[in-house]
């Protein structure tokens, strides 16, 4: 087997796995990363809401916020889990095409 | 360490914006020179690979979480001007598709991960593994050392950006504006996460891959070096 085929295979089984990244997290009750709390979340920490957060926070919409698309966050693990798949392999399509158009241009002078 | 759209003030945002500007202009010349068409398919494989182990958060139990980054494994893999490409286009991905990191501080961001990490931790490699036999101890030491002080020089610079934020912008009253939180917290909180779990994570990830590579395809790694 060649090499970058058992790499894309390794890819794979990432993507499968990935909502560990999410359970796991969720059963040691660790809440977001450091420094990346929405806006509610640093009210709760701090008393209030800086302007400038605020203001900056709202500029982008991303269409699938934090992996997790539609109303999937009410509907359990199990929907959530199988979000976070499809995100990963949403992501990773993406991200080939980025590269693979990076290198057309690059590589054709 | 994805620093979301808010906790740095406009300065901050342009400042790194401007800095990353000509580093990816000097990566894509860089890339230009010696990338070769079959080398495109492990661009892109090294892109997808920091793009997913990304989504791995691990938990500091009742606590926060945090991640492996992987750019010092692509680092190794591909060079550093090519990692830079690739976790480049991982965090534009994460950022505007997933809202995973900021829009005003994606400058910053691709900063500490994508410049900050790979070129660290590839030059650790190269000095700590130098004339290391394939597959020796030591190469797979060196991978490890590379991968954890990449991961905690990008933490320190993420607390550096954080904490300055108070310093720069505040109202009259002394509100914060963006990040409330000042280098004296930002600093022992980002480091010590970092020192004490994260950057162990992207260490031993970075050391398990590099054994494996090494053992199944050693001409991988050599090309890269050449």
């Amino acid at each position: 087997m060649k090499i970058t085929t058992k790499l894309w295979i390794g890819i794979v089984m990432l993507i499968v796995l990935s909502p560990l990244g999410l359970l796991l997290p969720k059963h040691f009750k660790a809440g977001v990363a450091w420094g990346e709390w929405s806006s509610d979340e640093l009210y709760k920490l701090i008393g209030y809401v800086p302007k400038g957060l605020e203001k900056l926070s709202s500029l982008w919409r991303a269409p699938i916020p934090e992996y997790v698309f539609g109303d999937c966050k009410e509907r359990g693990l199990a929907q959530l889990s199988l979000a976070y798949i499809v995100s990963a392999g949403l992501g990773i399509v993406v991200v080939i095409l980025l590269v693979w158009f990076i290198g057309r241009m690059l590589i054709k002078k | 360490m994805h620093i979301p759209d808010g906790y740095l003030g406009p300065v901050t945002c342009g400042f790194f914006y401007a800095i990353m500007l000509p580093i990816e202009l000097a990566a894509s010349k860089m890339v230009k020179k010696t990338l070769k068409a079959k080398q495109v398919p492990i661009l892109a494989i090294g892109a997808a690979f920091s793009f997913v182990i990304m989504m791995f958060n691990l938990p500091i139990p009742g606590g926060s979480t945090g991640h492996a980054v992987g750019g010092v494994l692509v680092a190794i893999l591909l060079g550093p001007w090519a990692a830079c490409i690739a976790i480049t286009v991982a965090l534009v991905v994460q950022a505007l598709l997933f809202g995973d990191g900021g829009i005003t501080a994606l400058g910053a961001n691709c900063f500490n991960m994508a410049f900050i990490l790979p070129f660290t931790g590839y030059y650790i490699y190269r000095i700590a593994g130098y004339r290391a036999e394939t597959g020796s101890v030591r190469k797979i030491f060196a991978a490890g050392a590379a991968g954890y002080i990449g991961m905690n020089l990008a933490a320190l610079l993420t607390g550096i950006e954080f904490g300055l934020q108070p310093l720069l912008h505040h109202t009259a009253t002394g509100q914060a504006l963006y990040c409330p939180y000042g280098l004296n917290i930002t600093l022992p909180t980002m480091l010590g996460e970092h020192l004490l779990i994260f950057g162990w994570v992207e260490a031993i990830v970075t050391a398990l891959v590099i054994k494996y590579l090494l053992k199944i395809s050693p001409e991988l790694l050599e090309e890269a070096h050449r």
